[in-house]
């Protein structure tokens, strides 16, 4: 589904990846780790296309398609998505219009047509059970007054009206309590399929302890520097990463 | 993100007005230029009563005395009142009986507009009184009103039918000598609305006027008085879009409420004339004098707007709160692109006791536009207990535009309480890269950013205006705001 070969990517001049490679196939899920500022958000955002950074070499190709030739919308239409670490707010913009409309978009993109004012209320309501969400949702404008884990379960929850093949969570599990961490969780675990994969960019083990991951990439410096499965990240957890910086140095 | 903004803002500035055609109908005109002579031609031609013509040559020495204003922040090039025509009347071929003898050109225009008479008829219970130019063409469900006793009709006829009441209401809440361009229109005014809602009546329908400027050179000088009697509610709508010319037009149009006890008017415009084209070329200067008399206690008259057209604008939509808890309200929606140029803002008088208003104004500017809010609060010494909230906020796309704000607050009455709240915000690359995250062009993007910055304004529209506006804020900031 997603290759990314020798990834090098700077901002203003500085080389943020320094030759990233990583594929993953659909039915995974794959746990990015490692210390601050290695370069873990930047990848998440050059997979959704954020124009601040710049890819000076190497490529990424998700579904036989070259990703960097594509707008960021466009990229969100097959099925790219990105869960914000910071979401914002749009104020004025209620939820049920932000993802009437994004829906509306990415059906046309695939040449379905828009559901019905009923339809859509219909499957909204199935999605948000899926996340825990109140009713009073669809009202409220787009992150705006959300708290912390709100906005947080709102990203788990539009990534379920959306239905990514591909779902890249940018450190989603950072300030939530130990009730919503399970409810993002949860959700992510039952949106998980064999046609779609996700990408948990994440600090913590304990995040694993609820979405299961099929590998674990250790980055540091730009690049994934260690690749194992499950038990990798416990071995992190209970070690730091100074042991890595470790091997790699020898 | 950087580079993406500045393609949206430049495609921004490519965009062209979507309304621009020109619809052939014959036309009755008068020479250019304007003197005594053409006063009286006008007021001939409308074969009115002596008084209005005396009011108009009243109105005509007042502006030679005047000078044209230049307070505002606005940049205006120098209008040639020679140069215009001061009447123009679709031929009329006979007496229309039913919208199946309107001129099938003129249908056709309102039907490129999208406000087919036919479908407002049938779908919205909408008494639509369509004005092309300056002379009204045909009323709707004007039996329906009149059950009621509501007066809904062209200007012009209600100076024949109703002389008295139009002439006992004509110029006292906007005086023949107020300003420049309302000493103009005074004596130029060519046609325009009057409606009148008796005691205790509440409009079953909203009225709805839909003017256009259809005659090259022609300016449209445009005269609506509105009056609710003691009790009576009325919300009026009024739309304009106008077609693309290379000539600026000028237009000064002048709206005059007058609200009795316990009556209630609400005033919606969506205002879409020509804006010129990207080099800031031709477009409509509209120079409007609007202002509401809250007579008597517990009246209340309201002013929405939403503002996408015209090259330059120069519009203050006033309420003068004469009687004892009295209230006035203003919300505003100003959208500038290309060269626009947006002076625009409102007043609030506060004579009685215990009045109160609120002004909610939300400026957009794109492209190299200008966009000012203007603004006057005033507390008397005898409005005991009054208060004013207001809020306004701009909103800039790109850096190449301008968002000014000069609010004036007078308070002469230690009781009153005056508030006011100013922000300016842009839209963020964070933003648009949300949205767009989620699969919404970067058009659509803008489109629901900006609409739900104005949402607050929107809000206070009928439906179907609402949905109306929405699309016409995203049309015009198009290729970039969809």
């Amino acid at each position: 589904m997603l290759q990314i070969k020798d990834l090098h990517v700077s901002v203003q001049g500085k080389e943020i990846l320094t030759g990233l490679n990583l594929e993953v196939n659909a039915g995974e899920v794959h746990a990015i780790m490692g210390p601050n500022g290695t370069g873990k958000s930047t990848l998440a955002s050059v997979i959704a296309g954020n124009e601040n950074y710049e890819v000076t070499k190497g490529e990424i190709i998700y579904n036989s398609k070259n990703l960097l030739e594509l707008s960021i919308e466009d990229r969100a239409r097959e099925g790219v998505f990105l869960g914000f670490q910071y979401p914002v707010e749009i104020p004025g913009v209620s939820m049920t219009n932000f993802m009437r409309t994004a829906l509306d978009e990415i059906r046309e993109y695939r040449g379905e047509k828009p559901l019905s004012a009923a339809q859509f209320l219909k499957y909204m309501k199935q999605k948000k059970a899926l996340v825990e969400m109140q009713d009073k949702l669809n009202n409220r404008s787009v992150n705006e007054g959300f708290s912390g884990g709100e906005k947080k379960k709102n990203e788990i929850f539009q990534m379920a009206m959306l239905e990514p093949k591909l779902a890249i969570l940018d450190e989603t599990d950072s300030g939530l309590d130990i009730d919503a961490l399970r409810i993002v969780a949860n959700g992510v675990t039952k949106l998980k399929s064999p046609e779609n994969a996700t990408i948990v960019i994440t600090h913590y083990q304990r995040l694993l302890d609820y979405i299961v991951p099929d590998f674990v990439h250790v980055m540091y410096e730009g690049r994934i520097v260690k690749t194992g499965d499950k038990s990798l990240a416990l071995e992190l957890e209970e070690k730091g990463y100074d042991w890595i910086k470790d091997e790699l140095k020898a | 993100m950087a580079k993406d903004e500045q393609k949206i803002i430049g495609d921004v500035t490519n965009s062209d007005y979507k309304y621009g055609f020109y619809s052939d109908i014959e036309t009755d005109t008068i020479a250019k230029g304007l003197s005594e002579e053409t006063v009286r031609i006008i007021s001939m031609k409308k074969e009115e009563p002596e008084w209005l013509l005396d009011f108009r040559l009243k109105a005509y020495r007042k502006w030679l005395t005047m000078e044209e204003p230049d307070w505002a922040h606005l940049n205006i090039p120098p209008i040639d009142f020679q140069d215009i025509i001061y009447y123009a009347a679709p031929k009329k071929k006979k007496e229309l009986e039913s919208l199946n003898e309107v001129d099938p050109e003129l249908l056709d225009t309102f039907n490129k507009l999208g406000i087919s008479l036919e479908e407002q008829k049938k779908l919205a219970g909408v008494a639509v009184d369509a004005v092309i130019d300056s002379v009204s063409v045909k009323t709707t469900f004007s039996a329906t009103l009149e059950e009621k006793g509501i007066i809904f009709m062209s200007f012009s006829e209600a100076v024949q039918k109703y002389p008295d009441l139009v002439k006992k209401y004509l110029g006292t809440v906007v005086p023949i000598g107020d300003n420049y361009f309302a000493a103009l229109n005074s004596a130029v005014f060519s046609d325009g609305s009057f409606c009148y809602i008796p005691k205790g009546v509440r409009s079953p329908v909203e009225l709805s006027t839909y003017f256009r400027i259809n005659t090259a050179n022609t300016g449209q000088f445009e005269r609506t008085l509105i009056i609710a009697d003691e009790g009576a509610y009325v919300s009026y709508l009024e739309g304009c879009t106008a077609p693309q010319r290379d000539e600026n037009q000028l237009h000064a149009a002048i709206v005059e409420i007058i609200a009795h006890k316990d009556g209630e008017v609400k005033y919606s415009t969506v205002q879409n004339w020509y804006p010129g084209d990207k080099e800031g070329k031709g477009g409509i200067y509209n120079f409007v004098t609007k202002r509401g008399m809250c007579e008597g206690d517990r009246s209340k008259i309201s002013w929405t707007q939403v503002e996408t057209g015209s090259a330059i604008t120069w519009k203050y939509p006033s309420c003068v709160l004469k009687g004892d808890f009295s209230v006035g309200e203003f919300y505003s929606v100003a959208v500038t692109n290309n060269y626009q140029q947006a002076d625009t803002g409102s007043k609030m008088i506060h004579l009685g006791k215990n009045t109160k208003s609120t002004i909610i104004s939300k400026g957009i500017s794109a492209g190299k536009s200008h966009n000012s809010y203007r603004g006057l609060v005033r507390i008397n010494p005898k409005a005991d207990n009054s208060r004013n909230f207001s809020q306004c906020d701009s909103l800039l796309l790109g850096d190449k535009c301008g968002a000014h704000t000069f609010p004036y607050i007078e308070s002469m009455n230690t009781s009153a309480i005056v508030e006011h709240e100013a922000t300016t915000s842009k839209i963020s690359d964070a933003q648009l890269f949300y949205c767009q995250q989620r699969g919404l062009s970067p058009e659509k993007s803008i489109g629901l950013i900006v609409n739900g910055y104005a949402k607050e304004v929107l809000n206070q529209l009928p439906m179907e205006f609402a949905m109306e506006a929405q699309k016409l804020l995203s049309i015009s900031l198009e290729n970039s705001v969809g």
